[in-house]
């Protein structure tokens, strides 16, 4: 890319993890390992009566370069407002936050030139090709003319879609629009992207496409990716992830972590007789463990559940009951869920569905 | 995690450096030129790409000015005019050519506003201003060319290809244009929805067309009417090209449009007055368009 780091780029060779002298970040170097930190983030939205909505209140994050960071939380919890602000694209009503080396509300400008940002419903102008969409955009960055064709070239075969180059946007499929727009989200080579539930309304394909590209680029490019969603196996395969509701982190950590510390696995039995089961496996387990009967057989809540299925197996068969079959499920994210909220996570979508176009607003 | 030896790191590569010494001022203005030129390359890829759309856009001045033109052309005499109806007919032509693209900007901003396209621009490391600026540029230029189509039918309704005349024309319309497309987005830039842009523009446009004396002269309407095209943009605009003939085309001469208590100002204050109003309209467009949510 030397060759192409023309007259006013005099560092567009260098790498992420050494350009961080940058005469722009925040001078304090303990700060600098994380791509995003946030303290005391909040936003509120004027109500109609005077009121004040707070879509966020009081966020502490810290997301580390390189990592793949999933914000889990159910619609309206105000994960898309988070992005609003961390992109300075809003301005915080209190508290800061510094993405990638720049402060949202002292530099916006230099926040929105190195962070990408996929929008929950996202544009592109459907009478253009995909190229031309691309370079208007790179251009829109300030990539010189070249410099903006080369870019558009290279992110197309990215997102593998170099073949359908100059196809108007509107005869590609929702995935491909997508795959397309995560190609114009990394044009101008953010340090950070964002993306607002990606996978919404794609097909299991299309979405599995997808996180194959955000993998990729966490992998060989070290890109640290911001992704909120409501799917609990999405969130699941990030390095880290926080739980937002009500505007709210409720928990912040590893996938692993976090169910961990929920603790133990869901044992559950299928036998010829349940209700004497019950009895027995109620004897052999630890006295203050809750076991319970339902049409789906005995289960139980007990740490390194596994461990205990041998045992459990013994006891009955010595009682001549005929185990069916038997399972030790560790901890869900919607377990974790379940414990920091009291509630699932998918309940309050069922309650207040949203409307096309109440989806399209910023405010939640 | 990260690969320093790729060849092409495709998202750690930081972008232009911001803090490189000396050139932040010239960088910075590049950048927001670059935006500029994105905004108006993506106005004349949309014009290339319909042109089916385009055509139809011109049609309807065409057909005013040969049909409505000739039919009328017999009832109207050239002693009530100064010239044959198709003659006087053709600023008013003009005029309507580059009025159309022109407010279909204030129509795209509230479209790509809902569509979320605009927040894509929004999120760009510019200023909103600069957005707006490019939006008014691309409108400007689009406006202008369908002109320059409609200008090749000169020939058609009696003006000499006059390399002097037709630069004059051309200068009239990019201004006429680019007032146009600046009142545009001032009118859409505090609008969400675009039927409420259509709704003004129906009551609205009409009256500013009757009153621009592109279809007849303004001098034959009442008193309130002569008030009302007094503060007419098009009427200016439409004045503007009548008299750019004039000056080459003596014969072609037209009665007079606008005339103000002092008589008929002259050619240089009403492109003057043209370009103030556009100016200002588009100030006060990024200003409200720049405010922070």
């Amino acid at each position: 890319m030397q060759s192409h780091a023309g007259d006013d780029a005099p560092a567009r060779a260098t790498l992420q993890t050494t350009a961080l002298t940058d005469r722009n970040a925040v001078p304090r170097p303990a700060e600098q390992v994380y791509a995003i930190s946030t303290r005391g983030l909040v936003k509120g939205y004027a109500g109609p009566d005077g009121t004040t909505t707070h879509a966020v209140r009081g966020l502490d994050l810290d997301v580390l370069q390189g990592e793949t960071f999933a914000f889990l939380g159910p619609n309206g919890a105000g994960k898309s407002t988070t992005l609003a602000l961390l992109c300075a694209l809003a301005r915080p009503t209190a508290g800061q936050a510094t993405v990638a080396g720049a402060d949202v509300l002292g530099r916006p400008d230099q926040v929105r030139k190195r962070v990408g940002m996929l929008f929950q419903h996202s544009a592109l102008d459907p009478d253009l090709t995909a190229e031309q969409n691309l370079h208007i955009h790179a251009r829109l960055y300030g990539l010189r003319r070249r410099h903006a064709r080369l870019r558009a070239t290279e992110t197309l075969e990215l997102v593998g879609l170099a073949d359908r180059r100059r196809s108007p946007v509107r005869t590609l499929s929702g995935g491909m629009r997508r795959r397309l727009e995560l190609a114009r989200g990394l044009l101008h080579s953010p340090r950070v992207l964002f993306l607002d539930e990606p996978t919404t309304g794609l097909d299991p394909h299309a979405r599995a496409q997808v996180w194959e590209h955000l993998r990729t680029l966490r992998d060989q490019y070290g890109s640290t990716i911001f992704v909120t969603t409501h799917y609990l196996e999405e969130a699941e395969n990030c390095d880290r992830l926080a739980i937002i509701d009500h505007g709210r982190l409720v928990a912040q950590g590893t996938p692993l972590g976090l169910k961990a510390a929920i603790g133990d696995d869901r044992v559950a039995l299928r036998t010829g007789d349940d209700t004497a089961a019950l009895q027995i496996v109620r004897r052999t387990a630890p006295a203050d463990l809750a076991v319970t009967l339902d049409a789906e057989g005995v289960s139980l809540r007990v740490p390194d559940g596994s461990a205990w299925i041998p045992r459990l197996c013994a006891a009955l068969e010595s009682h001549g009951i005929a185990v069916h079959a038997a399972s030790a499920t560790p901890p869900t994210l919607d377990d974790v869920f379940f414990h920091h909220t009291g509630r699932s996570i998918h309940t309050p979508r069922q309650q207040a569905p949203v409307s096309p176009a109440a989806a399209t607003g910023a405010t939640p | 995690m990260t690969a320093p030896s790729l060849p092409d790191p495709a998202a750690t590569r930081t972008p232009d450096t911001p803090g490189a010494p000396g050139r932040e001022p010239g960088a910075r203005l590049r950048h927001e030129l670059r935006a500029v030129h994105a905004l108006v390359y993506r106005d004349l890829l949309r014009l290339s790409a319909q042109r089916t759309h385009t055509a139809l856009m011109l049609l309807q001045p065409v057909l005013y000015l040969f049909i409505l033109g000739s039919g009328l052309a017999d009832l109207i005499p050239r002693s009530s005019l100064g010239t044959g109806y198709q003659a006087y007919l053709f600023p008013g032509m003009l005029m309507m050519t580059v009025q159309t693209p022109a407010i279909m900007v204030g129509i795209r901003l509230i479209t790509d506003r809902q569509s979320g396209y605009l927040r894509e621009l929004l999120m760009a490391p510019v200023h909103r201003a600069t957005l707006l600026l490019g939006s008014c540029a691309g409108g400007t230029i689009v406006s202008t060319i369908q002109g320059v189509v409609l200008l090749g039918l000169a020939g058609a309704v009696g003006l000499p290809y006059d390399p002097l005349l037709l630069a004059l024309l051309l200068g009239g319309i990019a201004l006429t244009s680019f007032t146009i497309t600046a009142l545009a987005l001032a009118l859409a830039v505090g609008l969400n929805r675009p039927e409420v842009f259509h709704m003004l523009l129906g009551v609205v446009m009409t009256p500013l067309l009757f009153l621009s004396g592109g279809f007849f002269p303004i001098e034959n309407l009442p008193g309130w009417a002569h008030a009302l095209a007094a503060a007419n943009p098009l009427a200016y605009g439409v004045d503007l090209l009548r008299r750019c003939i004039a000056l080459r085309v003596p014969d072609q001469a037209t009665t007079a449009g606008i005339e103000w208590s002092a008589g008929q100002p002259p050619i240089l204050l009403e492109s003057a007055l043209l370009l103030v109003v556009g100016v200002t309209a588009l100030l006060w467009a990024s200003h409200r368009f720049s405010r922070p949510e």
